[in-house]
């Protein structure tokens, strides 16, 4: 693995490489003295053209906790308005010495134009790019998921299992969420099966094309019982009544309401007594996709993806950078 | 005016023939002629055809100078085997008045490579509000036959009936671009970037979906219909939009269309690259509509070949593909796409090929001089093709500013060698040589 640009065509033995890499980034990352030397002398760069305080904080953290050197450029706005093109920005950075590029940008195919281009050597990292991706959001899902997946299955250790029999229910607006596309493609590399759902404006044309499950119904979608609920942040520009009528519509129909809540609270990991899980790759809604009540269960893991988020870019900073599985 | 004779072609890819060029015109076609005064063109092995006529070429100037100019543009089209093209109105300023018709018509003349016949916009500014002063380009030096505002669709149903109506007036016609703006969000913070469908899922790209392509066409040739006007709908790229053209034409609605060379050839999946050279207007589509497209253009559902040639200078493309701009480049390689696409594979012959690129868009349009027969007395407007070469395309050899070819690196056949336009040599041997009005090229 040269770079990180999608979870799309990430392959199996890669992707357990950077969740079993992650186990041991989190082992650290619990320690009092947080820090690995291995990427003492080697330069980070968060380009980043969208805001994103909790992204850019979470690879910050990363980096520097394995020693490395970060710069933080904001380019935010398009290259265009902004006056400098991707393509000199970039070559800015590599000539500062660049050894790795984290890109975020509200241009999907960003990452993967950079990546290919002959603008800089560094390693990519996709930080989210337009509605396309997300890859490390994905990684840190599917690092949170597999660590109860596993406990509740008696593993001693999350390390080398995947998610096979594992049954995830992403709610939301698919269309536009990068979230969502990395973690189909992750998800059903590692063995899980994904259900969607969402009222059909928000899915995309073609979704019948992939290896999901669509209801349009969130409560007949609780009824195939699901292991996993990861609710989707519904953006405000898409309330005003193109995609759906209001958001009190939208809670009714696809919101994990405090009645929906009591559904979820009947469910279990698989045939194991364990509670099933919710997820929300945040910032919250409260009120809107999620209640109150849901956000602050128990079954909620939503402060430990924040904490898997950073544990699993000290993975892939790491393998990208130094070609070795700890 | 040098008199040539060119012996042994193939017309239409046919038996082969001599045939003598003098003043203008071609003046005999037969079996071993003899003409002691003419230089002589061995064209053993070579197709001569009716030099193409382009419905849809965007030449940039005024305005976009550095994207492409008029000369350089006029260069591309007799390299590509183009003997006449029509510069559409997205110039800078906009052609809507007779003022900018008639410069580039004069630009056009000036270069002397090949005929350049002006577009008019449909609506002043192409903003789509009121109607551009189509009587007075068409009583312009320039003679305006063609109006469309290409690059924008005429949105406004009542608009577009009123223009079908007026052209009437001029015996001119409207040829629409043909985009719903509405589906396509077109002119929001995120409008369409790709064709809708399983690519733009995955890629989670704005989709352009065929519907807003198709309901326009189903509108037009409606309104068509119902005021009794001609309609051409430009660069036709859905399965959907070729059924309706169909019925329409079937009702005797008077509708042509045309399709551009990449839509013939190349599909979505290219985008999976996010290289913006596949960025175009309308997008690449499926592979079911490809091979659509290629069955009407063969049946004459679709008329003609329009390439929709649009120079953009590297930078508008080296960028990401939401910010780079739309557009091909097509005038030098839609001989070989199209005998790629077409010929190679069977669907038509080369007597149908010089129906889609000559003969058709030049009665769409009225020329006299353009798309005629290779017959004795007619005007010597001619290209003798290779149609064994085989190029892999490369354009920084394109005469073209623009180096925005989504063929690049590809294998394709054919090679236009020779280009004769109204009797004078334009390219000689696959190099231009010395315009009709005197010019060379660098």
């Amino acid at each position: 693995m040269k770079h990180l640009l999608a979870t799309e065509g990430l392959k199996y033995h890669d992707a357990l490489a950077i969740l079993d890499t992650a186990e041991e980034m989190a082992a650290v990352t619990s320690r009092e003295v947080k820090k690995l030397p291995t990427l003492r002398g080697r330069t980070v760069v968060n380009l980043f053209y969208e805001d994103s305080t909790r992204t850019r904080v979470s690879f910050e953290a990363a980096a520097k906790r394995l020693s490395a050197d970060v710069v933080n450029f904001s380019a935010k706005g398009s290259s265009v308005s902004k006056g400098e093109s991707l393509k000199d920005t970039v070559q800015t950075l590599d000539a500062m010495g660049a050894d790795a590029i984290v890109i975020r940008h509200s241009a999907a195919g960003a990452a993967a134009q950079l990546a290919a281009s002959d603008w800089s050597e560094a390693a990519v990292i996709n930080a989210g790019d337009g509605t396309h991706e997300h890859p490390t959001q994905a990684l840190l899902d599917a690092l949170t998921l597999r660590r109860d997946w596993a406990a509740a299955h008696g593993s001693a250790s999350p390390r080398g299992t995947d998610l096979s029999g594992m049954r995830v229910l992403i709610v939301g607006d698919i269309l536009h969420s990068r979230v969502a596309r990395s973690n189909v493609w992750l998800l059903r590399t590692l063995g899980a099966e994904v259900h969607f759902a969402a009222p059909a404006t928000l899915l995309p044309l073609g979704v019948e094309h992939w290896p999901v499950t669509v209801h349009y119904n969130l409560d007949e979608a609780l009824v195939a019982a699901p292991d996993a609920v990861m609710m989707l942040r519904v953006q405000a520009e898409r309330m005003g009544g193109a995609f759906f009528p209001t958001a009190a519509e939208y809670s009714r129909r696809w919101g994990l309401t405090d009645e929906r809540l009591t559904v979820v609270q009947q469910l279990r990991l698989g045939e194991t007594e364990a509670p099933a899980l919710i997820l929300h790759p945040g910032p919250m809604n409260r009120g809107v996709e999620i209640s109150a009540a849901a956000a602050d269960s128990a079954q909620t893991r939503i402060t430990e993806q924040v904490t898997n988020g950073v544990a699993v870019r000290m993975a892939v900073l790491h393998l990208l950078l130094t070609g070795d599985p700890r | 005016m040098t008199a040539y004779l060119i012996t042994g072609a193939k017309p239409y890819g046919e038996a082969p023939k001599d045939l003598l060029i003098r003043d203008g015109i071609i003046a005999q076609v037969g079996e071993s002629l003899q003409e002691t005064e003419a230089e002589v063109i061995d064209a053993a092995g070579l197709i001569a055809l009716p030099g193409m006529v382009d419905l849809h070429t965007h030449l940039r100037e005024p305005g976009r100078e550095d994207a492409e100019t008029v000369e350089t543009g006029s260069r591309a089209a007799a390299k590509g085997g183009f003997t006449a093209v029509h510069a559409m109105a997205n110039s800078s300023p906009v052609a809507d008045t007779a003022g900018v018709v008639e410069q580039v018509h004069r630009l056009g003349l000036d270069s002397g490579w090949t005929e350049v016949y002006p577009v008019g916009a449909v609506t002043k500014g192409l903003a789509g509000k009121t109607l551009a002063e189509l009587g007075a380009m068409a009583e312009s030096a320039a003679a305006v036959r063609m109006f469309s505002d290409d690059g924008q669709c005429v949105n406004n149903a009542q608009l577009m009936r009123r223009a079908l109506e007026y052209v009437k007036t001029i015996d001119g016609f409207i040829a629409q671009h043909a985009q719903d703006a509405e589906l396509t969000a077109w002119e929001t913070e995120h409008p369409a970037q790709m064709n809708e469908g399983r690519v733009s899922a995955t890629l989670g790209l704005p989709g352009w979906p065929s519907v807003a392509e198709e309901a326009i066409i189903a509108r037009d040739v409606l309104l068509a219909d119902y005021v009794g006007a001609r309609l051409h709908i430009c660069h036709v790229s859905t399965k959907g939009s070729v059924e309706i053209l169909r019925w329409a034409k079937g009702r005797g609605i008077q509708v042509t269309a045309e399709v551009t060379p990449h839509h013939l050839m190349l599909t979505d999946d290219l985008v999976a690259t996010y290289n913006p050279v596949y960025k175009v207007n309308p997008p690449l589509r499926t592979e079911a509509d490809t091979l659509a497209l290629r069955e009407a253009l063969a049946e004459g559902v679709i008329d003609a070949v329009g390439t929709d040639h649009a120079p953009h200078p590297d930078q508008a493309k080296e960028c990401e593909w939401a910010q780079a701009a739309m557009g091909m480049t097509g005038l030098e390689t839609a001989l070989n796409a199209v005998q790629h696409a077409m010929v190679e594979t069977g669907l038509i012959s080369w007597r149908r090929f010089a129906e889609i690129t000559s003969t058709r868009p030049a009665e769409i349009y009225g020329h006299s001089r353009q798309g005629r027969p290779l017959e004795a007395g007619e005007p010597a407007n001619l290209i003798l093709v290779d149609p064994n070469a085989r190029i892999t395309i490369t354009p920084e050899n394109h005469a073209t500013k623009g180096r925005n070819s989504p063929f690049r690196g590809l294998e394709l056949p054919g090679q236009v060698i020779h280009t004769f336009l109204g009797g004078h040599q334009v390219l000689h041997q696959g190099e231009l040589t010395i315009s009709r009005s005197g010019r060379s090229a660098p």
